[in-house]
């Protein structure tokens, strides 16, 4: 059975001809991406082609040189501060780091946004940090700092107060790195689970091909600052092209060469061999 | 023509730094009517700004009153003075040394610990992390750290010189033998409350705005890498030094210039 998307047939994001610079480097290069509402949308890419980048033009936190970021209709650089925080409000962001409040105890981590959106009383602020910690799994690990969580734990209480506010969209910069198997097992397993149950968009950058393709609806696969393939998860995981090849089966060259822009290795010995540099025997 | 191109580029470089330190300062002061809504926010700055600065300042005030109480006795004993011994150790504590020390002191404890402290958050993306939370982490984070810097000082400042006045009277009177009475009288008569301890408040309360500036700009600027926040608190410590030195030096001139 395929997934359903929400009621509205109009993608909850739509990129268009973005384009985005560091210095002289095109990180994006007109890039067209649709992310549909409810479903799971997998942006892949190698290591260094921005998709944590592309995250922070969706959230607002960089500005494209060109092209637009539409979420939920609103261009999102357009957006004074009030309606832009406004927005936010309505997505989560997983960061790759957790990035947990390291004062203050994980419940306290969760509470945060409602305690600075919301005037709930504190029972049902209590009872829904609760609610959304059992989500998780992390119930138990309430009173806990952030120091004293693994790297899987963090990321499930950071994955519990991306969520406590309800939002429509939940942005993951890559879930999966770093993650033991059992943790890693337990996040492919809530992602799914959260999206389906609450409706979510979810948008997951990740290198991690297997994890990312199994709970994909729809994937983007970029390289070099364009998009080089995008469609439903079956279709990008079986096509052709050499370049998605090269990414979806880990070959080590390909279309993505294996060496780094460089001379020739002879001109480069032969060079190094009559000249020697100038810091030659300076040690650290 | 290559030398004085990097001269450019560093002379560019510097003024963007100096107009986001601008900018960053504007941020921070459009945060303080949340802060008035959330005055636990700053009570908790203000422990760790002002309260945990303490020690150093009450130990560091007490020996340099100490010292003073020393050098002062030896060089006015000269000439027959000694009795004016308090008044020279206050008005340097209360006029100079006060805020100057304080400053520094500050700058090396307090200012480095903000710098550290913003700088790591940067680099675990705790910021980027209250953004995405629609929380502005200016207004939240830097805004009461800034505040807490600036009431702390002034009252540190003002510990400090009192500690180094007791300092001074317990080497002046208590081990070298100047007149009790002479001491906190003459003092009572000669400083002023104008002249000599609004000044040193209105330089500890500028040098508490600069060093807490330079301390979170440095923390929010930095490159976010173990490097980064080091080079940062470094930077901290040595523009918070130079700022307060030549800035003592221009209120000293405005101040008590003919």
């Amino acid at each position: 059975m395929s997934p359903q998307p929400d009621d509205s047939n109009e993608p909850l994001v739509k990129i268009r001809g973005l384009r985005f610079y560091r210095g002289e480097r095109a990180i994006f290069d007109g890039v067209d991406i649709d992310i549909p509402r409810g479903l799971i949308t997998a942006i892949m890419g190698p290591s260094g082609t921005g998709k944590t980048t592309l995250l922070k033009l969706i959230g607002g936190q960089l500005r494209p040189d060109a092209g637009t970021v539409h979420v939920d209709g609103q261009d999102v650089h357009k957006l004074n501060n009030k309606d832009l925080y406004r927005l936010r409000m309505r997505m989560g962001m997983l960061f790759q780091s957790g990035a947990l409040l390291t004062d203050i105890s994980v419940f306290e981590n969760v509470a945060y946004p409602l305690r600075e959106h919301t005037r709930l009383p504190e029972s049902i602020i209590r009872k829904l940090v609760l609610m959304k910690l059992e989500a998780v799994g992390l119930r138990g690990a309430r009173d806990l700092m952030p120091s004293e969580l693994s790297g899987g734990m963090a990321r499930r209480a950071a994955l519990a107060r991306a969520i406590v506010l309800d939002p429509k969209m939940i942005m993951y910069d890559e879930p999966f790195t770093g993650q033991d198997p059992i943790s890693m097992g337990v996040l492919v397993q809530l992602i799914p689970r959260l999206s389906k149950a609450s409706r979510l968009t979810s948008i997951v950058v990740s290198h991690d091909v297997a994890e990312t393709a199994g709970i994909a609806d729809i994937i983007y696969v970029i390289s070099n600052g364009k998009v080089i393939a995008g469609g439903p998860s079956e279709q990008v995981a079986n096509s052709d092209s050499p370049w998605v090849r090269q990414f979806m089966d880990g070959l080590a060259d390909g279309p993505v060469p294996f060496h780094f822009p460089a001379p020739p290795l002879e001109a480069d010995i032969l060079e190094n061999a009559t000249q020697p540099p100038a810091d030659a025997g300076a040690t650290l | 023509m290559e030398p004085l191109a990097r001269l450019g580029r560093i002379g560019i470089a510097s003024l963007e730094r100096l107009g986001r330190g601008h900018l960053l300062l504007l941020h921070i002061f459009s945060g303080i009517t949340d802060l008035i809504t959330r005055p636990r926010l700053l009570v908790a700055q203000l422990h760790s700004v002002g309260v945990l600065s303490m020690l150093i300042i009450t130990v560091s005030g007490l020996f340099v009153g100490m010292v003073l109480g020393l050098q002062g006795f030896y060089i006015l004993s000269q000439f027959g003075a000694e009795e004016t011994l308090g008044v020279m150790v206050a008005a340097s504590l209360v006029r100079e040394l006060g805020p100057v020390v304080t400053a520094l002191l500050f700058a090396g404890r307090a200012g480095s610990a903000l710098t550290a402290e913003i700088g790591l958050m940067k680099a675990t993306e705790q910021l980027s992390g209250l953004e995405m939370m629609a929380v502005d982490p200016i207004k939240r984070i830097l805004t009461p750290r800034f505040m807490a810097g600036l009431l702390s000082m002034p009252l540190l400042a003002a510990m400090f010189s009192a500690i180094g006045v007791i300092g001074g009277h317990f080497v002046g009177v208590g081990l070298l033998g100047v007149d009790e009475g002479a001491y906190w009288s003459q003092m009572q008569a000669k400083i002023d409350l104008h002249e000599d301890i609004y000044n040193g408040v209105i330089k500890s309360i500028v040098f508490g705005f600069v060093c807490t500036w330079i301390a979170l700009f440095q923390g929010h600027d930095c490159v976010p890498t173990s490097e980064g926040v080091s080079r940062a608190t470094t930077r901290t410590v040595v523009h918070s030094a130079l700022a307060i030195l030549c800035l003592d030096f221009v209120l000293t001139a405005l101040m008590f210039g003919e």
